[in-house]
């Protein structure tokens, strides 16, 4: 089992420049159903056997995909989302990096009365190993498993992955929140799924300094997760306060933000934290153990 | 990006905020005529540099006459100002900012910012004002104010009336304040502002409210549809080593220690500097080479690493995923080779064709360590750096 993809979604790529063509090529071949691209002004045409479509719209119509994967430029990129939204698509996955803060608060608000899932944006996408690869991530250090993981991080969640998979602890699903301030699901709506998907035995939640997502995720772990184990690494712990650690959201900022506030919260929670980056898997493995 | 004072209260003039009158000088030769023309018995000489505790570090100063503002402006100007926010070092003072004194009967706090549970932004204000407000939010957060900003519609004007009236204002000053918090609102949704803060915002002894100080940081994500900021921009103020990473799209943040680093991806960039820590070392920076990796970034961030003289060893830490270990490796060497490393570097590569990654690096005949994994590179290295 997983949650929000797999086997069955069928994706449309929206924005097909050269990273987007690399990255869907990479998907499909993983066996992810790329069923439709969009740009504008190439509708009619095709991609490597793909049918492109002038508007997102037009292709949910003829192809009935469900969920979006989104290069579309910075500048342009929330129009983009929107655009996927109306068009009735469920999950919209955002890799896009460096998209306005305050476009994607307008994005939040126009988002809210819509059923539209977002991932992202400047993540590295979803992927339920086995199912379906729908973002940048390298298919091949996954395992089919039941440990879920949800992580603000793009290379560290590969990390993350690696050890587990090394250890022979497969994923349900790994999703990579994204690294900015404002985003789409957030810790707290992909533990919802999680504790609710049979499939999935326990969480590794990789969290890091800005923002209190992960303290919000303590609380709820707290208060509705307390059957399933849960592994966490803050990254930043070394950080300076006032500067920003190359993700946009990744800052202390008026005291708020601290790693180490993080690491109290979530231990208050009964969540395993671990110092060092390199315990996550044996972490987990122990945690399996018992 | 961040601007100065002087520069974020011409802003706030064009949004109808009101502003002490102010003359801004390079020069000493301009800071007497900056006092004839304000014209007033008390002024105000302020360091302009982009870090707080300005006033705390001696970096305002009231003067009685134009001999005091320029004996004031000599003692700061072309000088390192100190403050909490500088580091031991200080930054150069370049300009001043020169002030008419007014009367100010109470001080306020007012900020605008995203708030990043509420996932908008939020106006905050508080009668405490002129302290430091996080303070401030520990203490007596019933103390401040909070009034979410409608992302498409801005203030409105019933929460803009009901700030005043929270802070105590009242009859026109309420209404001059109420005004100046709607400017405020639509001056940050105009330029994308990550903040906009006016500590203290002040009502004057004749009823007038002003921005006695102003700061505002703009999102740099945004900047690209805000040409006319540009201008705005001081390089003098920013980290030469963090502009220069900057400019060949690396992410690179200095730090206190002597193990350089290089990482491809931000999370797992502070994870190394996170374990270097565990492992009893000190990171000297953040360096964040992207996914990628490429030979010219790779070389680019050797070349800022190596411009820190405390660096005592360097720690690649590279998790190939699309872009090949053996690739990598490549981009490795020939970042080696077009610097010239007199210290200990340690690689550790992992993911796809890790194996031919490694084996390159040993065939090289140059000296790097290899490590098998994240604790065994940070230990290697901190052992390096003794």
């Amino acid at each position: 089992m997983s949650i929000l993809v797999g086997k069955h979604s069928r994706v449309v790529v929206q924005g097909l420049g050269a990273a987007g063509k690399f990255h869907a090529s990479q998907c499909r071949e993983y066996g992810t159903q790329i069923v439709a691209a969009t740009k504008p002004g190439a509708g009619g045409s095709e991609w490597e056997g793909i049918p492109i479509f002038d508007t997102v719209r037009a292709a949910r119509a003829a192809t009935g995909a469900d969920t979006s994967l989104i290069f579309v430029p910075a500048p342009y990129a929330a129009d983009a989302i929107r655009e996927a939204a109306d068009a009735g698509i469920g999950l919209a996955v955002a890799i896009t990096e460096g998209i306005p803060v305050l476009d994607m608060v307008r994005l939040k608000a126009y988002l809210a009365d819509k059923s539209t899932r977002l991932i992202g944006p400047n993540c590295p996408g979803i992927m339920t190993p086995g199912g379906a690869k729908i973002g940048i991530m390298p298919g091949y250090i996954h395992k089919p498993g039941s440990v879920g993981v949800i992580s603000r991080s793009g290379t560290l969640t590969y990390e993350a992955v690696w050890q587990l998979s090394e250890r022979d602890i497969g994923q349900s699903t790994c999703i990579g929140i994204g690294g900015d301030p404002v985003q789409g699901m957030n810790f707290v709506d992909c533990l919802e799924l999680f504790a609710a998907d049979d499939g999935t035995a326990a969480v590794v939640l990789i969290g890091e300094i800005g923002g209190s997502a992960e303290e919000e995720a303590a609380a709820w772990i707290r208060e509705h997760m307390p059957h399933k184990p849960v592994v966490a690494f803050i990254a930043g712990a070394t950080a300076p306060p006032g500067k920003r650690m190359g993700h946009a959201g990744a800052i202390i900022a008026g005291g708020s933000g601290k790693a180490e506030d993080k690491q109290a919260a979530l231990r208050d929670a009964g969540v395993t934290v671990v110092d060092s980056p390199a315990e996550i898997g044996s972490a987990m493995a122990q945690e399996l153990a018992h | 990006m961040k601007i100065h004072e002087y520069q974020a209260k011409r802003l706030f003039a064009d949004f109808g905020i009101p502003t002490p009158r102010g003359v801004v000088c390079r020069t000493l030769d301009e800071v007497g005529p900056a006092w004839d023309e304000l014209g007033k018995d008390l002024c105000v000489v302020k360091a302009q540099i982009h870090a707080g505790g300005r006033g705390k570090g001696g970096g305002v100063q009231l003067a009685r006459s134009g001999e005091q503002a320029v004996e004031h402006a000599a003692a700061m100007l072309g000088k390192p100002l100190v403050t909490h926010q500088t580091g031991p070092e200080g930054r150069i003072v370049r300009r001043l900012l020169v002030e008419e004194g007014l009367q100010i009967r109470k001080e306020f706090y007012v900020a605008l910012a995203v708030d990043r549970s509420l996932n908008q932004p939020v106006l905050i204000a508080s009668a405490e004002g002129g302290v430091e407000i996080e303070e401030v939010a520990r203490e007596r957060p019933e103390a401040i104010l909070h009034e979410p900003v409608d992302p498409r519609e801005g203030l409105f004007p019933f929460q803009a009336r009901a700030l005043a009236s929270g802070l105590g204002l009242e009859g026109d000053a309420a209404t001059e304040a109420a005004k100046l918090f709607q400017g405020l609102a639509r001056l940050f949704a105009t330029f994308d502002c990550s903040l906009a803060e006016i500590n203290p915002l002040v009502l004057l002894e004749d009823g007038r409210v002003v921005a006695l100080d102003g700061k505002i940081n703009f999102d740099d994500n945004a900047l690209f549809r805000h040409k006319e900021l540009q201008e705005l921009r001081d390089r003098d103020e920013e980290d030469a080593a963090e502009a220069r990473a900057a400019e060949h799209n690396l992410s690179y943040v200095q730090l206190d220690g002597n193990i350089g680093c290089m990482v491809n991806g931000a999370g797992l960039a502070m994870a190394t500097m996170d374990i270097i820590k565990v492992h009893g070392g000190e990171p000297d920076n953040f360096l964040d080479v992207g996914g990628g990796a490429s030979v010219e970034r790779v070389t680019e961030a050797f070349k800022i690493i190596l411009e820190e003289e405390n660096v005592r060893a360097i720690l690649v830490n590279i998790f190939g995923g699309i872009v090949k270990c053996d690739l990598i490796a490549e981009g490795i060497l020939a970042g080696v080779q077009a610097v010239e490393l007199k210290v200990p570097l340690i690689v550790r590569l992992e993911g796809t064709n890790v194996e031919r990654g490694r084996q390159l690096l040993r065939d090289s005949g140059l000296t790097i360590r290899t490590a098998t994994d994240m604790s065994d590179a940070a230990s290697q290295a901190v052992e390096a750096a003794g």
